[in-house]
């Protein structure tokens, strides 16, 4: 196992995109933990003779200020840090539900199987996005729900992968030979085919991350997602779109961030599954 | 044939649940929106207890929720899908009917473009295997996927429309192609994406199986070998995601049309969803669960297309 993982290890640092968009995300979420401190402005502080300024050096706007004269600098940064929050803490419910459902639908088979694997069938078929629009509208916007209601969306591809791998995983001989002492299935699925997924669930879990930010962006540029005077970089998006003319800075700064983040949560998540091996569903 | 005849009986099959599946969509969005807090008259300024009541008594909002419920369904089944509360003077039929053939015209023109890019560049990323052209489709699907349409959109709007006069920033004419290009630029980017990535694996696959490795050995030029062999069965998984790509374009019409200042019907989930315009709401949830359904169906369809072991028995 532990050569099998040196080799899964080399492989990833023998390809060089991988390696620099691991190197590019570390440096964003190190920056946007600790870049604020070296900034004198807070992310909600009005500077109200410097709005909308140009990037530059004067009173440390580095990237500029938006329309009220709100650092951009700080204010990406904050939206990173919230974005990213939320992309690792939803993509934990998600992971959490999609492995429990699709290591008891696997083990199990059979009929339970079978319709657990028709709800999924089910589920994927609905506009699931518009419930969570509605669900954010009509009961408040709080972050609690927020996690909670991308998390129970985004768990059907993990579930129906963990299933796959499950099938495999249940036929072999020490799944048998734990049987054949009298283990229960619940110890069954949680000591022995539980740790036999985390490659898989590692690489998902990766790519899951970029695809629930770009959804939860999605949602706050929509309106429904963070509010202010909190950020995520989707609101900050939303923010500059309608100065694209006069201000090109506000919407250009927190959108380049947000695309270099998903491009490299993306990338690193590529590398991870070739490394791993872990065929695409 | 009876194949055929079992193909055509699972497709009706699929076709007479499309209609229960609407109808559970119908009550539960109908049931979520009722138990939220709120109602659609809910303005900056209270109306008066009396005028509140006339108005919900107009529209039918004093009878209990179930009789509501039936009231809807009844008109439904009638093909009405009854007036808006928002935008008085209006059925949820006439907004919908205005604004759908911009929504319609932009998702279709995106969906064709991203097929009709996507697959011969994943076709020929796969076939030049490592080559510079596939590391530059590959890039550019990696760039596709991960960067949101609402970023995509305002930079191609900035650069050819703000720094170079190419083409509007933004805005609609009728019949206007111009104003139409950003916006399905932005929209077809990551489907594209999406389908270019999944034919180059597909094919890749299709490539080192057995009966390719047959015609190459009887000769075939590579060009037949890939066009008439390979293509096809290389397409089943793009064919898949052809609903989750109705759905992403569904999705990012909300806002690429926002973005554009399109007068499609994005607009009115989230504004409908927010003043509380039930109706209004209801009508767009069962236009996209339709049109979500019917891709399905498509793809069922293109399944007996693709497969060469229904198509052998017809």
């Amino acid at each position: 196992m532990s050569a099998l993982m040196q080799d899964a290890v080399a492989r990833f640092f023998a390809n060089r995109a991988a390696v620099a968009a691991l190197i590019l995300a570390v440096l964003i979420v190190a920056l946007s933990i600790a870049g604020p401190w070296f900034n004198p402005n807070g992310y909600d502080t009005l500077d109200w003779l410097h709005a909308a300024s140009r990037p530059g050096l004067p009173q440390a706007h580095w990237f500029g200020t938006d329309r009220l004269g709100r650092d951009m600098f700080v204010r990406t940064l904050a939206g990173t840090r919230v974005s990213l929050a939320i992309g690792l803490v939803a993509s934990a419910v998600s992971v959490s539900i999609g492995v429990g459902y699709g290591a008891i639908a696997g083990y199990i088979g059979g009929r339970t199987d079978h319709i657990m694997m028709r709800v999924i069938e089910i589920l994927g078929g609905l506009p699931l996005i518009f419930f969570v629009i509605f669900v954010t509208v009509f009961f408040g916007r709080n972050v609690f729900l927020l996690f909670v209601s991308i998390g129970a969306v985004a768990w059907l591809t993990m579930a129906r992968i963990v299933r796959g791998q499950t099938l495999s995983i249940r036929r072999q001989e020490f799944v048998e030979a734990a049987v054949a002492c009298g283990a229960t299935p619940a110890r069954i699925i949680l000591r022995h085919v539980v740790p036999n997924l985390i490659g898989t669930v590692v690489v998902y879990a990766t790519l899951s991350v970029p695809q629930i930010i770009l959804f939860e962006s999605f949602l706050s540029f929509l309106g429904l997602g963070i509010q202010e005077p909190s950020v995520s970089l989707g609101t900050l998006v939303a923010d500059g779109a309608g100065e694209l003319e006069a201000a090109p800075w506000i919407i250009l700064v927190p959108g380049s961030f947000l695309a270099l983040l998903l491009l490299c949560l993306n990338i690193c998540g590529d590398g991870l599954r070739d490394a791993l091996d872990v065929r695409q569903a | 044939m009876a194949r055929l005849a079992a193909m055509v009986r699972y497709f009706l099959t699929r076709l007479a649940t499309a209609i229960p599946t609407l109808f559970i969509i119908v009550t539960i969005t109908f049931f979520v929106m009722r138990a939220a807090p709120g109602g659609p008259f809910d303005e900056e300024q209270t109306l008066p207890p009396e005028i509140i009541a006339n108005l919900q008594n107009a529209y039918g909002l004093d009878l209990p929720i179930w009789r509501q419920y039936l009231r809807y369904l009844t008109s439904l089944a009638h093909g009405d899908f009854g007036p808006s509360f928002k935008y008085k003077d209006f059925t949820v039929t006439e907004l919908i009917g205005q604004g759908f053939p911009v929504t319609l015209k932009l998702g279709a023109i995106a969906i064709f473009l991203a097929l009709l890019l996507g697959i011969p560049l994943g076709a020929l990323a796969a076939v030049h295997q490592n080559s510079a052209l596939d590391h530059a489709a590959m890039s550019l699907a990696v760039f596709g996927i991960a960067v949101p349409s609402f970023v995509v959109l305002p930079v191609l709007a900035l650069l050819f429309g703000i720094y170079v006069h190419w083409l509007p920033v933004a805005g609609w004419e009728p019949g206007s192609v111009r104003h139409l290009v950003l916006p399905v630029v932005a929209l077809a980017l990551p489907p594209l994406a999406y389908i270019a990535r999944l034919t180059r694996g597909s094919m890749l696959d299709v490539l080192h199986s057995q009966f390719i490795r047959t015609a190459r050995a009887k000769g075939l030029p590579l060009r037949t070998v890939i066009l008439r062999h390979a293509l096809r069965p290389a397409l089943m998984p793009v064919a898949s995601y052809l609903v989750p790509a109705v759905a992403a374009i569904m999705t990012g019409s909300l806002v690429v049309e926002s973005i554009a200042g399109l007068p499609g019907i994005g607009r009115y989930l989230v504004q409908g969803a927010v003043n509380r315009d039930y109706t209004l709401v209801l009508g767009m949830v069962i236009i996209y669960s339709a049109l979500l359904i019917g891709a399905g169906l498509l793809v069922d369809l293109l399944y007996a297309w693709l497969d060469p072991r229904v198509r052998a028995q017809r």
